[in-house]
């Protein structure tokens, strides 16, 4: 009766195993053995190990073709989301403390603002037009308003979920001491927001890096590429070229794989729960 | 209970201008550019000049069958991407909470594609589906099942990013799961387990009690659904023909042509689509809350 108990509980594991196997790891097995081929080798798309290991030497290529573009495009990126996130962060935060803390009316027209920007696709030739206006359209710094704009809703719900555990008592405590508000909010609350914190940080530096979309309307321009328009120009440069594209595919995706092995724990095990209650 | 703070000392220690920095960014670019589409949409517009034409851009896009197949497609994409999110998540994660090994390694796979490029992503996939040497095509083959040409099937194709966007976003709405399954208390599957087995569990305690996650898994694929673009552009180009042009697709093909007024009238159906549905889902769905 155990053993067959035993047996049956590995085989759902086993069956599990094959199925994710197959189905998440192959793909990045192909990613991985197509971008050590050659370039004739790599056109058949065949799921085999190369005959002749070309990885260094594709990667190589890669980074340098077109003039070391491909550095350009890794500095724009992590400009991008570097200073994304840092106002992402601080801006979002301001606001989910007083908004957490204030039931106003003020606080809730900032709540349902706030959902109407979770919820409203963005208005993409008006915002052109505004940042040509303002002077700052192909800038990385207009781009990175725009993030901001777009990403802020989200952190700013996650915030304030988070904000209901950190007690009023240690804001009222430091007030009645002589803190000031800023004060308050930057040595107490910014230190204790720290797990919502990299929770933000987490999901919202990856989307920004991986974003497409935001640098394919408000940045156009060889000189301001940025990581995910390499793909792109590869595509159309390259040709047939599948080796390059994807060793290009795997020098962008090393950020993500180290935010994800650095933070593995948190994201599995439930970084959504401040997110659910909403 | 504890009283309230009097007013004047809320006043002081969280100051109103704590919204200013965020707020006048979120103001200058988000608000008033979509207040500004709406003027737009009902213009002949050049970026420089703007001739003002009333709705003849929505009659355009209304009158246009290749823009009303992006709307239809839009729609189904949307339902398919979030239905099969619930049906495949859901059971995942009920499988990946029980007492099976490797349950961090398993969670881990299966996310990491979520924090992948949807451009890398969509790339990797195109060759993968492609219809004589495509591995997906090989494998097929092997087993001795039908092959398909899964983008160049104009009827097919829709279907095939549909999937591929499901593949990408599974792990999210598997965390999402997670955690609300981990929420519930432990007494209630026991109680579950004594009077009927894994599957009463399953039916009478994950699956009515795990609600508020599923209404978040909808809602989010649900609205990621409805603005996708990176995958069709990628995999299809909204390709064969007009067979899988989805509504942003369309604003960025009508935005390269120039016909920025026309692309802008489709931003407006967009947020029109977005609204009317989303708004109501929300509500109901906030009906039904469930407090644990």
């Amino acid at each position: 009766m155990r053993i067959w108990k035993l047996i049956k509980g590995l085989w759902v594991d086993i069956v599990a195993l094959i199925v994710a196997g197959i189905v998440f790891v192959v793909p990045f097995i192909f990613i991985f053995l197509t971008a050590a081929k050659t370039r004739g080798e790599a056109a058949l798309f065949q799921f085999s190990w190369p005959s002749q290991f070309q990885l260094l030497e594709n990667i190589r290529e890669v980074m340098a073709f077109g003039d070391n573009r491909m550095f350009l495009a890794l500095w724009n990126s992590t400009v991008l989301t570097v200073g994304s996130m840092t106002l992402i962060v601080l801006f979002s935060a301001l606001v989910a403390f007083v908004l957490q803390r204030r039931q106003d009316r003020v606080a809730s027209v900032v709540s349902s603002i706030m959902l109407a920007g979770l919820i409203i696709p963005p208005a993409v030739v008006p915002t052109i037009f505004l940042l040509q206006w303002l002077g700052i359209y192909k800038t990385l710094f207009g781009l990175i308003m725009v993030e901001v704009a777009y990403t802020m809703p989200f952190a700013i719900l996650i915030f304030r979920a988070f904000m209901a555990s950190i007690p009023r008592e240690l804001d009222e405590a430091a007030i009645i001491d002589g803190a000031s508000p800023l004060r308050v909010f930057s040595s107490i609350i910014l230190p204790l927001l720290k797990p919502a914190i990299i929770t933000v940080i987490v999901t919202s530096s990856v989307g920004i890096y991986n974003d497409f979309t935001g640098p394919l309307y408000f940045l156009p321009g060889s000189e301001n590429v940025t990581v995910q328009l390499t793909l792109f120009s590869f595509m159309s440069q390259f040709g047939s070229q599948w080796n390059l594209l994807f060793a290009n595919v795997l020098v962008i995706t090393v950020l993500p794989l180290i935010m994800f092995m650095f933070f593995q724990r948190q994201i599995v095990s439930g970084m959504t729960a401040g997110a659910i209650k909403g | 209970m504890r009283s309230l703070p009097r007013p004047q000392v809320v006043q002081q220690t969280y100051p109103h201008w704590f919204y200013l920095p965020a707020g006048l960014v979120f103001i200058v670019f988000f608000l008033v550019p979509t207040a500004l589409a709406f003027y737009f949409s009902l213009t002949r517009w050049s970026l420089f000049d703007a001739t003002f034409i009333g709705l003849d851009n929505y009659a355009t896009f209304l009158g246009d069958p290749q823009l009303m197949t992006g709307l239809r497609n839009t729609l189904i994409y949307a339902v398919m991407t979030s239905g099969l999110k619930v049906i495949i998540a859901l059971p995942l994660a009920v499988l990946l909470t029980s007492r099976i090994r490797l349950k961090g390694l398993f969670r881990g796979i299966i996310f990491f594609p979520v924090l992948v490029s949807t451009v890398a992503v969509g790339i990797t996939f195109s060759t993968l589906m492609q219809p004589s040497t495509g591995l997906i095509n090989t494998f097929l083959g092997y087993l001795g099942l039908p092959t398909l040409d899964w983008l160049g099937n104009p009827r097919l194709a829709l279907f095939s990013v549909a999937l591929v966007d499901v593949w990408k976003g599974i792990g999210l709405a598997m965390v999402i799961f997670i955690a609300g399954i981990l929420s519930i208390p432990v007494e209630y599957f026991e109680a579950a387990r004594l009077e009927g087995g894994t599957w009463v569990a399953f039916r009478h305690v994950i699956l009515p009690l795990s609600r508020n996650a599923t209404f978040t898994v909808i809602l989010l694929s649900f609205i990621g659904g409805l603005r996708t673009f990176d995958l069709i552009w990628t995999m299809t180009h909204g390709g064969p023909g007009f067979a899988s042009d989805v509504l942003t697709s369309v604003i960025y093909k009508e935005y390269q042509a120039g016909f920025y007024g026309l692309s802008t009238a489709g931003n407006v159906v967009l947020f029109i689509l977005v609204t009317i549905i989303v708004y109501p889902l929300l509500r109901f769905f906030n009906s039904l809350e469930l407090e644990l």
